[in-house]
């Protein structure tokens, strides 16, 4: 049995439009010590799927439906007080602001000793002493020093480690890193990769990265999930996903990489996204596909087994090239 | 943080020299000559001029000046025109009233607004936020002399639960200091608490929307600690900031308060001195008055400073 198992999640929202289906249906699994990437473009859900595990979406306006279960427990209907002793500590969160998600009124190391406080158990001193050891372990030089500092004195990429130190410090589980590295440099992105590959290694974190870089993705992930439209279109170890897209949109996104741009132009997707009002049975993409035919009007496309480990969503998917 | 405050100290020194010596102009620019006046309408010349030596009158202005501050801050105000007795006295008399009425207002707006302020962000578009955000309104707009007429005729008059008006010093006995200055200080504070209430209550939807209070969120802590701890830390500089402001409304509030409460108060020695133009009280109250404002707003910037870590770490460094 996986670590985590999440069948037929479908999450909407209330708004003053309707409703908007984040998540139409999506189902995935995660083992111990993987590192599975789930990847697409805004709005395709990623985020809200991901968010949907330690439960962090407005309760007042999400609607969801589905199973979320971690080592065979439900989450989805945990009382809110039982899913507070998860949160932090089987499961944890890096979000993708690095210069808003720190409390700026309250020392990095109090904010890293107060979730070991919680649910460790541990006293205020050997909480601060934990926390030293903690930036010790994501890379961040001096930490006797910087536990004492605020987040406005620290750059982007130290603050992003600060909350990564806050993720991992009750040795959580599943961790699951909302595009860690977007708001950071380039060459900054390489070393928090770098403390997520440690992790994982050394304590056997399972983690969910979220990232519309599939650049990330060939770095560091042992499987994809590419998300369209709320729904999963393709599904495999990252060597066969990169080897051989079958999904035509799989493939549009690798070829809208710059190292795959054609006379120094990036080749875009035409067309939009579907709204996320309505959800008509058919593929969601032929609108914008190439290869898309009479049928692909006609009925959704299943999620089907292409290969061994490589599921895609398509009735006309491409071959291995 | 010393060399923070140290400055913040010397700028407040700068504003009361400023404004003393506007106080000390502004007596001079009005119209008539006080050594004729004091000397009476059949006087002779010597006689004026020997009055105007003995007040110092005769000297260039920069060394009336100085004389004016160093009696000053001698403790010297010079005397009530109306009944001779010494300004300070008065002073001392009057001040501590107004003091206690201020505190008091101070605590009934704090509990109430910045309580009030909290559960209606938190209870965003329920009851407790649309019942919280009506009593602020009204709170707003109901005048401090209607309020009190309304509090003095059901308290005093209908309930008889507590003396109408009328003051007795706290040292003489406590009980009825206290009954005697509920009402006044729940009338005095009640349009500070809405104002705090409303203040409060956007700092706290900002900071509760911020990305820091998810984050606390995903460390498990309790809705309380969400709350109390991470997002009320960062909406306390707007409600200390609104404290600030309003400490001054808080001072002309307290000349209507008193005259209808009946209270020997600073505000209604303020209101008897300006019909009467006893001129040296006057000056000492509006100089009292400008020394209440400028530590008020020193007690404000050091108190940012406290909660604000970014200012509290470049006040004495950089910058």
């Amino acid at each position: 049995m996986s670590l985590l198992e999440i069948t037929n999640l479908k999450v909407s929202f209330d708004t003053e439009d309707g409703q908007v289906q984040a998540v139409r249906d999506i189902s995935l699994s995660l083992d111990e010590g993987e590192i599975l990437a789930l990847c697409g473009e805004s709005g395709c859900g990623k985020s809200v799927t991901a968010m949907s595990v330690p439960r962090l979406l407005p309760p007042e306006t999400t609607r969801l439906s589905g199973s979320i279960k971690l080592d065979g427990r439900e989450l989805t209907t945990l009382p809110e007080a039982e899913m507070r002793k998860v949160r932090g500590k089987t499961v944890s969160v890096v979000f993708q602001e690095p210069m808003t998600s720190l409390n700026p009124s309250f020392t990095v190391g109090y904010q890293i000793a107060e979730v070991l406080r919680r649910h460790e158990g541990l006293s205020r001193q050997a909480a601060a002493r934990r926390a030293v050891e903690l930036l010790e372990l994501v890379g961040i030089p001096a930490p006797a020093r910087r536990v004492k500092e605020y987040p406005h004195q620290l750059s982007g990429g130290m603050r992003q480690r600060v909350m990564i130190a806050i993720a991992v410090a009750c040795s959580p589980r599943v961790l699951i890193a909302d595009e860690p590295t977007t708001a950071l440099d380039v060459t900054i992105q390489a070393g928090v990769l770098d403390v997520f590959r440690d992790l994982r290694d050394r304590l056997g974190t399972a983690i969910i990265l979220i990232t519309h870089d599939l650049g990330v993705v060939a770095d560091i992930a042992d499987r994809a999930v590419v998300m369209y439209a709320g729904r999963a279109v393709e599904q495999a170890p990252v060597g066969g996903l990169f080897a051989g897209p079958r999904h035509p949109y799989t493939l549009g996104l690798m070829n809208a990489l710059p190292s795959a741009a054609v006379d120094g132009r990036l080749a875009e997707i035409p067309g939009l996204v579907p709204s996320p009002l309505s959800d008509p049975d058919e593929c969601a993409f032929q609108d914008r596909c190439a290869r898309a035919q009479a049928d692909c009007r006609l009925s959704r496309p299943p999620l089907t087994h292409q290969a061994d480990d490589h599921l895609a969503a398509c009735f006309h998917p491409g071959g291995q090239s | 943080m010393f060399w923070f405050i140290l400055r913040r100290c010397g700028s407040a020194v700068l504003v009361l020299f400023l404004s003393s010596v506007l106080i000390f102009l502004g007596i001079r620019a009005l119209p008539g000559d006080p050594a004729s006046v004091m000397a009476g309408q059949e006087a002779s010349q010597a006689a004026i001029e020997a009055i105007r030596k003995e007040f110092g009158l005769d000297k260039p202005l920069p060394a009336q000046y100085l004389d004016y501050v160093g009696q000053t801050l001698t403790g010297n105000f010079g005397r009530s025109t109306q009944d001779q007795l010494p300004v300070a006295d008065i002073l001392a008399e009057r001040l501590p009233v107004t003091l206690e009425l201020s505190l008091l207002a101070m605590v009934v707006a704090i509990v109430i607004g910045v309580g009030a302020g909290i559960v209606a962000a938190v209870r965003r578009g329920k009851l407790a936020d649309y019942v919280a955000t009506a009593f602020g309104l009204a709170g707003l707009s109901v005048p401090h002399f209607w309020l009190g007429l309304l509090g003095i005729l059901l308290f005093a008059v209908t309930w008889r639960v507590l003396p109408a008006s009328g003051y007795v010093p706290f040292t003489e006995d406590p009980v009825q200091n206290l009954q005697r200055m509920i009402l006044p200080a729940l009338v005095l504070g009640t349009g500070f608490a809405a104002i705090l209430m409303r203040q409060t209550r956007s700092a706290m939807l900002g900071a509760l929307s911020a990305d820091y209070v998810r984050t606390a969120r995903s460390k498990g802590l309790s809705e309380a600690k969400v709350v109390g701890a991470h997002a009320l830390r960062n909406s306390l500089t707007t409600v200390v900031t609104v404290l600030g402001l309003q400490l001054g409304a808080l001072i002309s509030g307290a000349v209507v308060t008193e005259q209808i409460f009946v209270i020997p108060g600073f505000g209604k020695l303020t209101v008897d001195a300006v019909l009467t133009r006893n001129y040296p009280v006057i000056q000492a109250v509006v100089l009292v008055t400008v020394i209440g404002y400028v530590l008020v707003n020193l007690l404000v910037d050091i108190a940012y400073a406290f909660l604000n870590p970014r200012i509290r770490l470049s006040g004495g460094t950089r910058d």
